[in-house]
């Protein structure tokens, strides 16, 4: 599944983005996909660059944009299994609009967000997911925005399948992408991820095994702790699904067709 | 054949529909709403999908992600949407990836007069989108040049792999005249890879410097990036392979101006005078021109359906063998007569420029004739 020579990744040593990606992969593998059918699109930033090393259909798109791409390719071809790799700045800030409106849909696309809570790839800036008063380049002074609970987001939108894993808990990561998968509708995954270059580092939380211990002093699994951020399958309901709904109702309208 | 009385934008439809265009992704605008309204309805018909998205970035990532997947797609809009689509106009550029965008001309800059006829995206539509890169914009100036002209868009579309502007003005779009849905002489379809799978280069080219790029599903596993990239279609840094990339681009359209350009000639031969237009001015200056011939002036027409790329051939040597005063009826403030320029002195370009959101009129051209005769 892997495009082993283009070997090294990018990615900064200690980065959490690999973890997702082989938790992802595992996940994936035992699905027992025909590679040929699998379409995995990405938008701009670190996560972006996760799909040019991997095996399958990959598109590389524009900022924010994956989801719209991503939709056009499952209407087109509804056999395709189409999955988005996206970040949080990529997911919710430039691609909110598309983000909640894929929801609303419930498409079948399974969105896996990498959430690094910075924009790493231009070097530290805040996203919709840094933390209030954390710091950043562009906020030196702590960042006076509040952030997006984005499972929250999507699950008011309509997501039919929301997720929240971390890089501390890889196996419970891809268990959640796995069901993700499965689900017929729109799915998203997010998973805390550690940035120690640039979000680590502004905000003094040590090196890569810190931030790692971090998630879990301040994480819950199954939410069991209100007091930290939960953890687990958080959503799961039936809608009917988009593209399947669209093409029942194409198969009925172009059997009563008479032609020209 | 018999007429049936229709409107542009519903021509534009028909022609879609007839070109093999399976996939419409768009958001409302006026005045080209009709033409997602009539996708909406003669789609899932055919067969095929339609999707009013969130906004006009995600209709055009929506078409091109649909084209991608081998299906041939188009959206429609107007300025301000068409304004919203420039980035994603240049990924299909850079990726090769045949789409056609309709941009129904309404008055701008910003909202501007969204129901009246304008052709201010003319140097929009060329350079909208930043970089140098490769497009084609077409123009009709009839409801059966629009239905025509769909064809074709989607023809070039797929034979160059580039992205088709359909460009024209509201007038175009609303008013309803006879048409024929005559069938094409062809419907051209994106050239598919030969080789084994394990072999494939998804941007190597031969001497027609157009890439043979597997619509993904069918067995060619490769990637896509609106980034730099190389013959293998991953991203690169090399300068020459950049450069090698930015200047093929380029030229598979440039080297193949003589297949691409459309364009149609009145009494130009002998001319003293030649109006040049395209879209709806082209039917004031017919009249204007007619009206001059029958005084006995030398009086010639230009319409131009290719806006780009331009003809400037075709500019150089109508001036070369006439020596003729151009007179150029625009809805811009002078767009059209600064890329006329290029090829002919300025000294004899006579611009007639309307920016009100009013049609051209024949008086208003018959009036410039004589005051250049």
């Amino acid at each position: 599944m892997l495009r082993e020579d283009k070997m090294p990744h990018i990615w900064c040593p200690g980065c959490g983005h690999g973890i997702v990606l082989s938790a992802f992969l595992r996940a994936l593998a035992k699905k027992e996909l025909d590679p040929n059918k699998v379409v995995v699109v990405s938008g701009i930033g670190c996560s972006a660059r996760a799909p040019g090393y991997l095996d399958f259909n990959t598109l590389h798109t524009t900022h924010g944009r994956a989801i719209p791409f991503a939709t056009g390719i499952k209407m087109a071809n509804p056999d395709l299994k189409v999955i988005v790799l996206t970040g949080d700045g990529d997911s919710s800030a430039i691609g909110g609009n598309h983000l909640i409106h894929g929801a609303r849909r419930n498409i079948d696309l399974t969105v896996v967000v990498f959430n690094n809570n910075i924009y790493g790839m231009t070097s530290g800036q805040y996203s919709p997911l840094t933390p209030h008063m954390a710091k950043a380049t562009t906020a030196p002074y702590g960042n006076f925005d509040y952030p997006f609970d984005l499972v929250e987001l999507v699950k008011g939108a309509g997501a039919t399948f929301v997720a929240r894993g971390a890089t501390a808990y890889p196996v419970q990561l891809e268990k959640y992408i796995s069901q993700g998968l499965d689900h017929e509708g729109f799915s998203v995954i997010e998973s805390i991820s550690q940035c120690p270059t640039y979000f680590g580092r502004k905000n003094k939380l040590g090196g890569p095994m810190d931030m790692l211990k971090w998630q879990k002093e301040n994480t819950s699994l199954g939410g069991k702790d209100e007091s930290k951020i939960p953890l687990g399958v958080l959503v799961q309901t039936e809608r009917t699904e988009y593209s399947s709904n669209y093409y029942k109702h194409v198969k009925s309208l172009a059997g009563g067709h008479k032609g020209e | 054949m018999t007429k049936k009385l229709v409107q542009g934008n519903e021509a534009c439809v028909e022609g879609a529909i007839k070109a093999g265009a399976r996939f419409f992704a768009g958001y409302p605008i006026t005045p080209s709403t009709e033409i997602a309204e009539g996708m909406a309805q003669r789609l899932p018909r055919e067969g095929g999908a339609f999707v009013q998205m969130e906004d006009e970035i995600g209709s055009i990532a929506a078409i091109i992600g649909a084209s991608i997947a081998g299906t041939k797609a188009m959206t429609a809009t107007s300025g301000a949407g068409f304004s919203l689509m420039q980035e994603n106009l240049g990924f299909a550029a850079m990726t090769e990836v045949p789409i056609v965008v309709v941009d129904v001309n309404r008055g701008g800059p910003s909202t501007g007069t969204p129901t009246k006829p304008s052709q201010g995206d003319f140097m929009q539509a060329r350079w909208g989108t930043h970089g140098d890169h490769p497009i084609i914009v077409l123009a009709p100036s009839s409801v059966q040049e629009v239905y025509d002209q769909t064809i074709n868009a989607f023809n070039m579309a797929e034979k160059y792999m580039v992205p088709v502007i359909l460009l024209y003005d509201e007038v175009v779009g609303h008013m309803r005249e006879g048409i024929e849905f005559t069938q094409p002489p062809e419907i051209v379809e994106r050239k598919r890879p030969t080789v084994n799978p394990k072999d494939y280069l998804p941007y190597a080219t031969d001497n027609s410097l157009v890439p043979a790029l597997a619509p993904f599903g069918t067995g060619y596993r490769y990637h896509m990036t609106g980034l730099s990239h190389d013959e293998t279609g991953f991203p690169t840094g090399n300068p020459e392979t950049i450069e090698n990339l930015v200047k093929r681009l380029n030229d598979k359209i440039e080297d193949n101006k003589e297949d691409i350009i459309q364009y149609k000639t009145y009494d130009v031969d002998d001319a003293d005078v030649i109006l040049l237009a395209f879209g709806s001015p082209v039917r004031s200056a017919r009249q204007a021109q007619k009206q001059a011939r029958a005084r006995g002036e030398k009086v010639g027409l230009i319409q131009l359906i290719t806006l780009w790329p331009f003809p400037h051939d075709l500019l150089q040597e109508t001036f070369a063998k006439t020596q003729a005063s151009f007179i150029i009826p625009e809805m811009t403030l002078g767009q059209l007569a600064d890329e006329v320029s290029k090829s002919v002195p300025r000294e004899k370009i006579h611009s007639v420029l309307r920016n009100d959101g009013t049609l051209m009129t024949p008086a208003q051209l018959d009036e410039a004739v004589k005051g250049v005769m």
